[in-house]
């Protein structure tokens, strides 16, 4: 059995997935971070953006996460958003229209977000 | 039936209605107590994650920040007052406001400044009548607080924080709002939330003397505390609101229910009152009869002889 390392997906709310993982890639501001067990303790700034876990079982989980950090000390890693949902909670149509509705706006943030979200929808 | 009978009954008519309501009222702030305490456990592991992020930040590199740094003279504090909207929660919304007029009061003494700012329709109400500026003032949220509405709060907070005091900004921020202790307990107390004392918050993170590994920052130490502590705030107002909505509800349903309590013991006094009532006209009827019948007798008995 490969090494594992326990993620914690939480949100501010609630905790949106825990358990064991092999690989979580996440993108921080100064890029994409891939973190495998066993990995330096690090702290980081999330950036909007869908994060892969690829769970020990060899399923894949994805969640669009909304800013947040990511921090990984003692083979745990913890990521915190404001707001997180995995990938089968997203609602396609409804991000699709929002997304439609952001870029009319030119509501910038709203579309990166409406964006996250349909990319990690669509990367399930 | 009497006068005096007939307005008993009315009373006792009245009294059980209002106990009926305010029995409605006790069950539905006890459902809501559960569901909050539910939000408040919720929240705990962002909570417990985000103070082990800000310790390791803390004690793990020596970045200065101006939500960290204490003023050498505070000239003006900020106190953010969590209150609700709606009343018939006892003294749920007075002790809060007492709390923070101490805390006013001796911020002042001190020589500083107070701006105060409100969450709740009755706080606000409470400085509005009295005709104290408030700051800034939110509400519609504090039965079911959300996190959007904690950074709602908070931004303009952290805003003024971080802005120079002799541009209008605020040295220092306390809160002032509800805990939630137990079913039958709540507090109201007040909070310094800024500046942080980074070894305060390192005392509560690690209880046990545990120590905390060397972390690598990505992008850098500045940048994460940058990012971290105004979501630390965020976190802790989020925290401050969902205890004071789960107090608001207990102390409605503890309100309620002696309400319930009053009226269940109103309705029996008068139902005993409505009792002598009747029984002193039942009484007050045969000693007519038979008074009238004795009269009748007495004459009859006249005639005869």
């Amino acid at each position: 059995m490969a090494a594992e390392l326990h993620v914690a997906l939480v949100a501010a709310d609630r905790e949106v997935w825990s358990g064991e993982a092999t690989l979580v890639v996440a993108r921080t501001t100064s890029g994409d971070i891939g973190v495998m067990p066993g990995h330096q303790p690090l702290l980081g700034v999330l950036e909007s953006g869908p994060v892969t876990i690829r769970t020990s079982d060899g399923g894949t989980v994805v969640a669009a996460v909304h800013g947040g950090f990511i921090s990984f000390a003692d083979n745990k890693l913890s990521l915190l958003a404001e707001i997180a949902e995995l990938s089968d909670e997203i609602d396609v149509q409804r991000a699709e229209r929002e997304l439609e509705r952001a870029k009319a706006e030119g509501d910038a943030a709203a579309e990166r977000r409406a964006d996250v979200r349909l990319r990690a929808a669509t990367a399930r | 039936m009497g006068a005096q009978l007939r307005v008993y009954k009315r009373r006792i008519r009245s009294v059980t209605a209002t106990k009926k309501i305010t029995k409605a009222m006790e069950m539905i702030a006890a459902s809501r107590v559960i569901k909050a305490q539910r939000k408040v456990a919720a929240s705990a592991p962002y909570a417990t994650e985000l103070t082990r992020a800000v310790t390791a930040v803390g004690t793990g590199s020596n970045t200065r920040h101006p939500l960290t740094t204490k003023a050498e003279t505070v000239t003006r504090s900020a106190v953010l007052l969590l209150t609700s909207d709606r009343g018939l929660a006892g003294a749920f919304n007075s002790n809060a406001i007492k709390q923070a007029e101490r805390l006013t009061e001796r911020l002042e003494r001190e020589g500083q400044e107070v701006e105060i700012y409100i969450v709740g329709r009755r706080g606000v109400a409470h400085f509005n009548f009295r005709e104290r500026k408030i700051a800034e003032s939110w509400s519609g949220f504090t039965d079911e607080p959300t996190y959007a509405d904690a950074k709602k709060v908070a931004a303009p907070l952290i805003e003024a924080i971080e802005k120079d005091t002799a541009e209008g900004g605020v040295d220092e921020l306390h809160i002032v709002f509800t805990e939630f202790v137990s079913m039958m307990t709540q507090t109201a107390l007040d909070d310094r939330l800024l500046p942080l004392s980074l070894e305060e918050v390192a005392k509560e993170a690690k209880p046990q003397g545990e120590i905390l590994p060397l972390y690598d920052f990505e992008p850098s130490a500045e940048d994460v505390l940058d990012a971290l502590l105004p979501r630390y705030v965020e976190s802790r107002i989020y925290n401050a609101l969902l205890q004071s909505a789960a107090s608001k509800h207990a102390a409605t349903r503890r309100a309620m229910k002696s309400a319930t309590d009053n009226a269940g013991e109103l309705i029996t006094t008068l139902s005993r009152l409505a009792n002598a009532a009747r029984q002193a006209e039942i009484t007050q009827e045969i000693s007519e009869i038979v008074g009238g019948s004795a009269a009748l007798a007495d004459a009859s008995a006249g005639s005869d002889r």
